[in-house]
């Protein structure tokens, strides 16, 4: 079977994109990294791929609103191609500032039309302020190619604007209906609708991520690719190294998916 | 930011407002700030203000405004939490509620404006280009204020005032900034030649330049036998290129102390011993812009650690934020240039209860600066995306004038990327940010103490940082490095340009058109361009084949790059401006010229008084209340704020144990993914020490640091050093006697345990002269420890692992008092302090990091503030697993007291299955270790002592670590 190939775009103020490649090269994807200049010189470059991802940082500083600039150079610059992406059965994964940026997109949830309406928003935490701990996280949604319905498991979030809101109750329903909701933060045990700081940033309804229609689109906030190998986990020092760090899972998952 | 002429045709405004059923979180922070600081209670609204000229949408043209209207909300808008108003040129901002004040805060014309930029970039995306943008905030308060009220509110809370100005009830709209016209500027000489001494102090001091007499002489001497006066920008470079920041005039000194004279007390003490240790792992060491060590066989290590004390002092957030990005400059003009790959960050501050009014007039609460300084390295380090890994704090009264932040940053790079060296015919290449009057005299200010009209006279001398720059210039030069298109590289700090061109120049000679330095505003004089300190940029030499290949690379970086000139070959530093030549000097004098001064050293007095704990203390309260102590309690408040696991090699993090509560002795980073080679970094520091003995306060911050670095799991045979000296002052004999003394114990040592120093800075104006007092910092010595782990899994953390296990207490207890917790508790005045053994010290260390590296230890700390009981508190409420100490044959000749509290050095705790008891005793056997007790699973820390018994709840203890610093 042919490697998929994930290409990994940077703008300025991208900080996460090394590891996220690496990630996917242990998924078993081949990956690029891009800046986003000459990638929206020449978006076509995508069809080579089956594999978008937008890493964490502060693309653009976070200016007018964290993502903003990025989602709306992405938007109108590669929109097509990215839909194209995702209809040919490609995949789409936004961590952290790259889940903001896919919203700002309007590509997530995308409840209404594909791209352009902004349905939900990413706000400064309750406690505002940029926080870096380890979340307890399960997956909700089972159309979700980098995911398993049911399963759960521990990765560091660092935000300080990660509340997700949706634009109204109808919204949130509609998330919760169909399925959009892919990761919700819960206790150590599992337990539902969890306070601070198992919710770090008082999300509604808990939500840390979100897939789209098609199954094909994640983003989230907490960072998956900072658990891929056993000695990142926090207590791993009284725990021992685990076989299967979890992070690592979902970029295997969406690779498997598109072999 | 563009600009266009006020009265455009296209000129709109849109106020953006949090939608009243939403929270703000930055309305809510003023509202806090101005119940804290004026005591009322007050409601902050907020707007997000942006001055906006679409060229082709008149807002004459009522037509225009659905098609304005709809980009506006695309670009500007979240729909989801705000609403905006969109007002044509001629229509009046909507008046105030009545009750409500109005505070409008803008960049000056001229400066800067990072936002502006991506405004702008984000309009062309939508298609809606705009050709000139201007941001602002407001705030509505509600209440009654005066307008001097207002102002206070608006320049103490909301405004930078070197860079914003404040409009308090503003009748007028912030207009679209008018281009500034640009000044011409013509050749000046600096008249000196015939100046009397008394004259030439004057020009030194008038012209802010921080040279002495004997120097402002030399150079007179020197502009006589070439028979003209020098210029301004010449006489500026010297200033620059002398200064005690650049030079380290005093550290480089002559010194005599008594009967013993340092041709150049640095070279002598420090770097000798470096030079005689001499380790095929040093691989660049006091010589570049950061030390660098072996890490592998593919790849080395940098490490520098700079201060940026006097900018924090004033404008906390932008001091210490610079502070971070100008020590990852370094690291990124280590070499070819390093990579970053962790941040270390070390506060001194006051007392954090003392108010404005405690304080010396000009100066900041020491609170407000460490809240600033938090903010500014987390806003820096956490948008560079560089982890921000292991750091202290030290609270102490005589910091509440001078507040010390050092802040310090590793890289990793390629070993055959190492050296460097600029080629006559390269090209000067500057990269990065424009160039602003941010940070003149930066270096020469540095350079004296501070008074109280330092807040005034230094304000040019804060810089203004933008990591999202600094990020694209680190990707685009190690893009550059790695397709080999420059031959030598540095950052452009203290001195600015002067300092960077001048050092790479140094060998060859360079010239520079200083016209065509791209600048942020016009206005700015040849000899503001030479020495502006502004932000994010680096100077290269570049062979002239490879100037188009690096401006293409520069491009997809949206990095700017601009060719200034050559590297000449002629030995000469030659400046023009628009073709007129403003400094043609030689590069001997420059750098060079420099009278060293011999100066005269008296030894220090050591405090020798014997002191003992009072036989009644209350030993069982002094536990919590050591917990609580600054220096001691949790720092999970700040840790947390820093993006500490970015680059996915966090190993060992700052916060351990399952609630994540236990303070990590040192951070373990793993930088090659994939890789299992790990990078151990750790500090130490004893300022408590540092007036009653400085030659044990320094042994005590080097063993510190070693203990730490040893604590997780890092090689002994490998430790490699940093010093970072901050002294109150040096121009009285004792002072510079104790810098001698701290230098003379790092040397010692080094050379005792083979640890080298690779680099180090110092930092010896820290002193404030009031009416009424002088206020001097104690004499301050930061010793940052790095070395490797060959394998990260083999490290260990600090938190209790299980009940069951042995705890065991390696190293000897000493019954002296000088500078610890329980002494200053207590109030026991000065004591002497205890002292480092170097021989059995460095058994010990090497010992324990061979038990660890073995595998036969389950957790490890090392015994620093509070001693044995607070290490095993600490261990205890981290693991949340119980401990219970017997300590009736410890150290049987030691009171309950010194057994329990006393900060004798050169001391681990460690626990430790039974199993591996005999291979830890053979490790060893010939070495003062005791098994003092056990690890339970009850919910307390027990200590008897026949007789004595104590106890402890952990929960209490844990709530009393968790009280934090309240910032």
């Amino acid at each position: 079977m042919a490697t998929p190939r994930a290409l990994i775009l940077r703008a300025a103020g991208t900080n996460c994109d090394q590891e996220t490649a690496h990630a996917f090269e242990m998924g078993g994807a081949r990956a690029d990294v891009l800046p986003l200049q000459p990638f929206l010189e020449r978006p076509s470059l995508l069809a080579d791929y089956q594999i978008l991802a937008i890493p964490g940082g502060f693309s653009y500083g976070d200016d007018i609103a964290a993502g903003r600039v990025f989602g709306l150079r992405l938007a109108h610059r590669a929109g097509e191609q990215i839909l194209d992406l995702v209809q040919r059965g490609g995949a789409v994964l936004g961590i952290c500032n790259g889940f903001q940026v896919l919203v700002q997109m309007g590509l997530l949830p995308g409840l209404a039309e594909p791209l352009g309406q902004v349905e939900v928003t990413l706000t400064d935490n309750d406690r505002p302020i940029y926080q870096d701990r380890w979340v307890n996280l399960e997956v909700t949604t089972d159309r979700c190619v980098f995911l398993k319905k049911g399963e759960r498991f521990s990765i560091p979030m660092a935000h300080a604007e990660g509340k997700l809101v949706p634009r109204d109750d109808a919204t949130l329903h509609s998330l919760q209906d169909g399925q959009f909701i892919a990761v919700r933060y819960v206790g150590p045990n599992g337990e539902a609708q969890p306070a601070y700081p198992h919710n770090p940033n008082g999300s509604v309804d808990a939500i840390a991520g979100l897939t789209d229609r098609t199954g094909r689109v994640l983003g989230l906030m907490p960072h998956p690719e900072r658990f891929l190998f056993p000695f990142q986990h926090p207590t791993w020092t009284r725990d021992g190294l685990t076989d299967t760090p979890e992070g690592r899972q979902i970029f295997h998952n969406a690779v498997q998916a598109l072999r | 930011m563009k600009n266009s002429s006020p009265g455009s045709p296209g000129f709109w405004r849109v106020e953006v407002r949090t939608r009243s059923d939403r929270q703000d979180a930055e309305a809510a922070q003023l509202q806090q700030e101005i119940r804290h600081r004026w005591e009322r209670d007050v409601e902050v609204g907020r707007v997000r203000g942006f001055s906006l000229v679409f060229p082709h949408r008149s807002s004459a043209q009522s037509k225009n405004r659905t098609a304005v209207e709809a980009a506006i909300s695309r670009v500007l808008v979240d729909p989801v939490l705000e609403h905006a108003v969109v007002l044509a040129a001629d229509e009046p901002v909507p008046p105030v509620p009545s009750g409500s004040q109005r505070i409008d805060v803008t960049r000056k014309p001229g400066v800067m404006d990072p936002v502006a930029e991506s405004v702008c970039q984000a309009f062309e995306a939508v298609g809606e280009p705009v050709s000139s943008v201007r941001t602002y905030s407001a705030y509505l308060l509600s209440g009654d204020f005066s307008p001097q009220d207002l102002e206070d509110v608006g320049v103490r809370c909301l405004a930078n005032p070197v860079i914003e100005e404040v409009r308090v009830q503003p009748k007028q709209a912030i207009e679209p900034v008018a281009a500034l016209p640009s000044p011409k500027f013509a050749r000046q000489e600096v008249d000196l030649l015939e100046s009397s001494d008394e004259e030439l102090q004057r020009i030194s001091r008038d012209g802010l330049l921080a040279l002495n007499l004997e120097e402002m002489q030399t150079i007179q001497s020197h502009f006589r036998e070439l028979g003209r006066a020098p210029t301004d920008v010449e006489l500026e470079t010297l200033a620059q290129t002398w200064s005690e920041h650049c030079k380290h005039k005093t550290l480089t000194a002559t010194v005599e102390l008594e009967d013993r004279r340092y041709d150049n007390l640095l070279k002598d003490t420090i770097f000798a011993s470096t030079q005689e240790l001499a380790k095929p792992y040093c691989l660049s060491v006091f010589r570049d812009n950061a030390g660098a060590v072996t890490f592998d066989d593919e790849y080395a290590v940098t490490f520098k650690v700079e201060t940026h004390n006097h900018p924090s002092a004033l404008e906390p957030y932008g001091g210490a934020g610079t502070g971070i990005g100008g020590v990852i400059r370094d690291t990124m003009g280590t070499g070819l240039g390093a990579k970053p790959i962790l941040s270390t960050d070390v506060f001194c501050v006051g007392p954090l209860d003392l108010t404005e009014e405690q304080l010396p007039p000009g100066t900041l609460p020491p609170k407000r600066i460490l809240r600033g300084v938090i903010a500014g390295v987390r806003d820096y380090g956490n948008r560079m995306g560089i982890p921000t890994t292991n750091g202290a704090v030290f609270v102490h009264a005589d910091y509440r004038a001078n507040p010390l932040v050092f802040c310090g940053n590793v890289g990793l790079i390629p070993r055959d990327k190492l050296s460097k060296r600029a080629q006559a015919g390269d090209r000067v290449f500057v990269l990065g940010g424009r160039t602003g009057r941010d940070g003149i005299h930066g270096a020469t200010f540095s350079s004296e103490g501070l008074d109280s009209s330092s807040e005034s006279v230094a304000g040019g001398a804060v810089q203004i940082g933008n990591p999202i720059e600094e990020k694209r210039l680190l990707d685009a030069c190690l893009e550059a490095r790695d397709r080999g298109l420059f031959t030598a590289i540095t950052d452009c700090g203290a001195g600015g340009l002067s300092s960077a061109v001048g050092e790479m120049g140094e060998e060859c000679g360079a010239k520079v058109e200083l016209n065509r330095v791209l600048l942020k505003y016009a206005g700015l004089s040849p000899g503001e361009i030479w020495i502006s300190e502004a932000q994010e940029r680096m100077v290269m030499a570049v062979p002239p084949e490879h100037a188009e290949t690096l401006k293409a690379l520069c491009k997809t970086h949206e990095v700017e790059a601009t060719d200034l000139g050559e590297f000449t070959g002629d030995h000469r530093l030659v400046l023009t401006y628009d073709g007129e030549t403003v400094a043609d000097m030689s590069m001997e004098f420059v750098h060079d010229g420099v009278p060293r001064p011999t100066r005269k050293a008296r030894r220090p007095a050591v405090c020798t008084e014997p002191v003992q704990v009072p036989a009644n203390a209350d030993l069982q309260s002094a536990l919590p209340a050591l917990l609580q102590h600054p220096d001691v309690t949790s720092k999970e408040e700040i840790v947390r704020q820093y993006d500490h696991e970015v680059l996915a090699g966090s190993v060992v993090k700052p916060m351990v144990g399952p609630g994540g509560y236990g303070p990590s002795d040192g951070c373990v980073v793993a930088p090659r993914l994939g890789h299992s080679g790990g990078v151990v970094v750790a500090c130490g520091m004893s300022p408590t020490l540092g007036v009653l003995d400085p030659y044990q306060m320094a042994l005590h911050s080097i063993d510190e640091a070693v203990r730490n670095v040893v604590s997780v799991g890092g090689r002994f045979d490998r430790i490699t050093l940093l010093d970072n000296f901050a002294w109150p002052s040096v121009k009285d004999e004792e002072s510079l006697g104790a810098v001698v003394a701290a230098a003379e114990a790092c040397r010692d040592a080094a050379l005792a345990w083979e640890t080298p120093f690779i680099s180090g800075k110092d930092s010896l104006n820290n002193e404030l002269r009031t009416d009424q007092e002088l206020i001097r910092i104690p004499p301050t010595l930061l010793i940052s420890a790095m070395t490797r782990i060959d394998d990260v899994t083999r490290a260990v953390t600090m938190d209790l692992k299980a009940p069951g296990n042995e705890l065991i207490c390696v190293g000897p207890t000493q019954p002296d008092w000088g500078g610890s917790r329980l002494a200053e508790h207590f109030q026991l005045g000065p004591a002497r302090a205890p002292s480092v053994d170097l021989v059995r010290a460095r058994a010990i260390h090497e010992a324990v990091a061979q038990a660890i590296a073995e595998g036969l230890v389950r957790s490890c700390h090392d015994l620093s503030e509070g001693g044995l009981l607070l290490a095993a508190a600490e261990m205890a409420l981290a693991g949340g697993v119980g401990a219970s100490l017997n300590l009736t044959e410890f150290e049987k000749d030691r009171d309950l007291a010194t057994v329990l509290y006393a900060e004798s050095p050169t001391r681990y705790l460690l626990e430790v299955e039974s199993s591996k008891r005999p291979g830890l005793e053979r490790i060893l056997a010939s070495l003062p270790f005791a098994t003092v007790g056990v690890t339970t699973d009850q919910d307390s820390l027990n200590a008897t002592r026949g007789d004595h018994a104590l106890t402890w709840n952990l929960q209490d203890l844990t709530s009393s670590y968790r009280t934090g610093l309240g910032t």
